[in-house]
């Protein structure tokens, strides 16, 4: 290394601060020259357009950095590097996404009129008829279901991050709640069905047993949720409570909670999300009807996934509405917990603690 | 109603570790008492004892007596909280709670406790509390914004005032000054002078000039060496520590000679 010796004191004295950079339009002459030679290269060998944007990317992941590489430097040609690779996978995420969801939009869209949210399927063969009934099925076996989980699974972080730290108990539960976490969700609805073929024997089948089931899938998905947050609160907090002479339950309940709320609303959203769209034990537990039920305790109950399952896999003759319907329940789903994300990142917004002045 | 503190062959832990070794001192009532020694001897582990905030740190535990106004701390039948509500304290770094505005802060203490209180007598307290931390003139106008959005110092000054508007008996302050400008520390130490005649105080410094000004007696801790715990060197009044100390190591530490 005696060059890099001789060279440093004349280094040091020039003390570079500015390099040679690339101009700004750079990547986006790259990519447009290298979607023309993918282009060029696809139209004389014929390739499919999933070809021609594969090569198309890896000629821009390629010689962008060899480019920076001879005008910048290795960091500068590393950092556009690990950048396209950056976009490229987000780009190969979203393609998924975004085709799932122009499917089920355009096939799901002609479906809704107002008939499609104000009727069940009582009576109906063939046209009409709507999923009124399925809304109203999920609306409350889900409703019932967060009502349950959440004080479940609120007061189990709780008690984990405040009181369980480091104690066998607390260990265990962690277990068990790693466990359920791992449970599939057919093996909660045959859980529901078992359980409450004990006091209403065989064939039983109610919506409230399907929030049960669903209680099971989202409990642990509360606790993790939440742990993460009340963990996040820091500890400097809880001190200065204490601190002030205020006892442990009321430092939680009005430092901790009040600090992680915004966290935790948003953590209970999801699962709410996450829950909404679960078909496999509700088939089991809830079934499935025509008509609308709005007693969780007693018969059937339709819910928006099922009724997407039954519609397509029997759509009845001919097939067509009831294929439409199939999707325009999809899209209704999607809406549904997409809105309740949403309300989530508000409320937690409404909640965050505020700096500004 | 100020009390004085007892403190005898006192050992502190961390889990195995033992931080803080055979301290055996008298606080008086009514009075400054200053405690000064290298970073790392032990200066928050000991006054964080003297409230029983040690305790909250998991493994943490202490061996010994401490004696406020009679009182053994460390005795069974003994609630930590109540000892809390009357051993305030001020934390090393500011601690303002980021749910509550300014005004919410300084009432922190009568509101998680639930302590009911009119309109009128809050904003007395709260007032009070905070001239008495200097800050009134800085905040008076914008009471309902958020503690966590004030400035490093502003936020210490919050939690100084927060630890007074519950009047406790004995204030323990950690550095409260170590993060503000020459006059928030020169008001914060008129209002030491202040408190001193109703409390009692124990302030953890290390700003020698500080300790000189404000105490009446000074304590001075040390560490044997690396991975040793802290102990007690000596204490006696401030003048006489910081004139005549008996042990060569407190003068060599007192006037910068540390080694
Ligand atoms: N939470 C903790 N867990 C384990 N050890 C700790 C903990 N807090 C402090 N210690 C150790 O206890 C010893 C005394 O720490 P302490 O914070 O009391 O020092 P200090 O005198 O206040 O120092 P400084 O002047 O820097 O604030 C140190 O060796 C420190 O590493
Ligand atoms: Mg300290």
């Amino acid at each position: 290394m005696s060059t890099a010796t001789d060279t440093r004191p004349t280094d040091r004295a020039l003390l570079p601060l500015t390099g040679a950079k690339l101009p700004r339009w750079a990547p986006a002459l790259v990519l447009a020259l290298a979607a023309a030679t993918a282009g060029l290269l696809a139209l004389t060998l014929g390739w499919g357009p999933v070809g021609t944007a594969f090569v198309a990317v890896l000629l821009f992941g390629l010689a962008l950095p060899a480019w920076s590489l001879a005008v910048e430097n290795r960091r500068a040609a590393t950092d556009r590097f690990v950048t396209s690779l950056v976009w490229g996978a987000f780009l190969l995420a979203l393609i998924p996404l975004v085709s799932l969801t122009w499917t089920v939009v355009s096939n799901g869209a002609p479906a809704f009129s107002a008939e499609f949210f104000t009727f069940s399927m009582r009576n109906v063969v063939g046209e009409g008829g709507g999923i009124y009934h399925a809304i109203i099925g999920t609306l409350i076996i889900t409703g019932i279901a967060a009502l349950m989980s959440v004080p479940i699974g609120l007061m189990t972080a709780i008690y984990l991050v405040e009181y369980g730290a480091g104690k066998r108990v607390a260990r265990s539960i962690n277990f068990l709640v790693d466990v359920m976490t791992g449970i599939p969700s057919i093996v909660a609805g045959l859980f529901a069905y078992a359980l409450f073929l004990i006091f209403f024997g065989p064939g039983v089948r109610m919506g409230f047993a399907g929030s049960v089931a669903l209680s099971v899938l989202m409990v642990p998905v509360v606790v993790r949720s939440c742990e993460e947050m009340l963990k996040l609160v820091p500890n400097d907090l809880r001190e200065a409570s204490y601190a002030l002479g205020v006892p442990k339950w009321r430092t939680i309940v009005k430092v901790v909670l009040p600090t992680a709320m915004a966290g935790i609303i948003t953590g209970v959203m999801l699962a709410v999300a996450r829950v909404a769209g679960e078909t496999a034990p509700l088939l089991i537990i809830a079934g499935a009807t025509d008509s609308v039920n709005f007693n969780p305790f007693d018969e059937r109950m339709m819910t928006l996934p099922v009724f997407a399952y039954y519609s397509y896999t029997q759509p009845g003759v001919p097939p067509g509405p009831g294929l439409e319907r199939a999707w325009g329940a999809a899209l209704i789903l999607i809406i549904i917990v997409m809105a309740l994300n949403l309300l989530g990142r508000a409320l937690g917004h409404l909640f965050a603690p505020k700096t500004g002045r | 109603m100020a009390k004085s503190i007892d403190v005898s062959d006192l050992d502190i832990y961390y889990g195995d570790f033992k931080a803080v070794e055979d301290v055996t001192m008298t606080i008086p009532a009514r009075s400054v008492t200053a405690f000064i020694g290298p970073s790392g001897c032990g200066k928050s582990t000991l006054l964080r004892s003297l409230n029983r905030m040690h305790e909250v740190i998991p493994g943490a535990r202490v061996e010994g007596k401490v004696v406020i106004g009679g009182q053994s701390l460390y005795d069974a039948d003994v609630d930590p909280v109540e000892v809390r509500r009357q051993v305030g304290m001020v934390f090393q770094r500011p601690n303002p709670f980021p749910t509550m505005s300014i005004y919410g802060n300084v009432l922190a203490g009568n509101r998680l406790n639930s302590r009911r209180m009119k309109r009128s007598e809050a904003d007395d307290i709260v007032e009070r509390a905070l001239r008495g931390a200097n800050l009134w003139t800085e905040v008076k106008d914008r009471l309902t914004k958020p503690g966590a959005g004030l400035s490093g110092g502003q936020q210490q000054r919050l939690c100084i005032a927060r630890a007074i508007a519950v009047e406790p008996q004995v204030l323990l302050m950690d550095e409260p000054c170590s993060a503000l400008d020459p006059i928030s520390t020169s008001a914060i130490e008129d209002l030491i002078h202040e408190l001193k005649s109703e409390y009692t105080i124990v302030i953890v410094t290390h700003n020698m000039q500080q300790a000189a000004r404000v105490s009446e007696d000074t304590a001075f801790f040390n560490l044997a060496g690396a991975g040793l715990p802290g102990r007690l060197v000596e204490m006696d009044s401030t003048k006489k520590i910081f004139s005549v100390p008996e042990d060569p190591s407190t003068e060599a530490y007192i006037s910068g000679r540390f080694g």
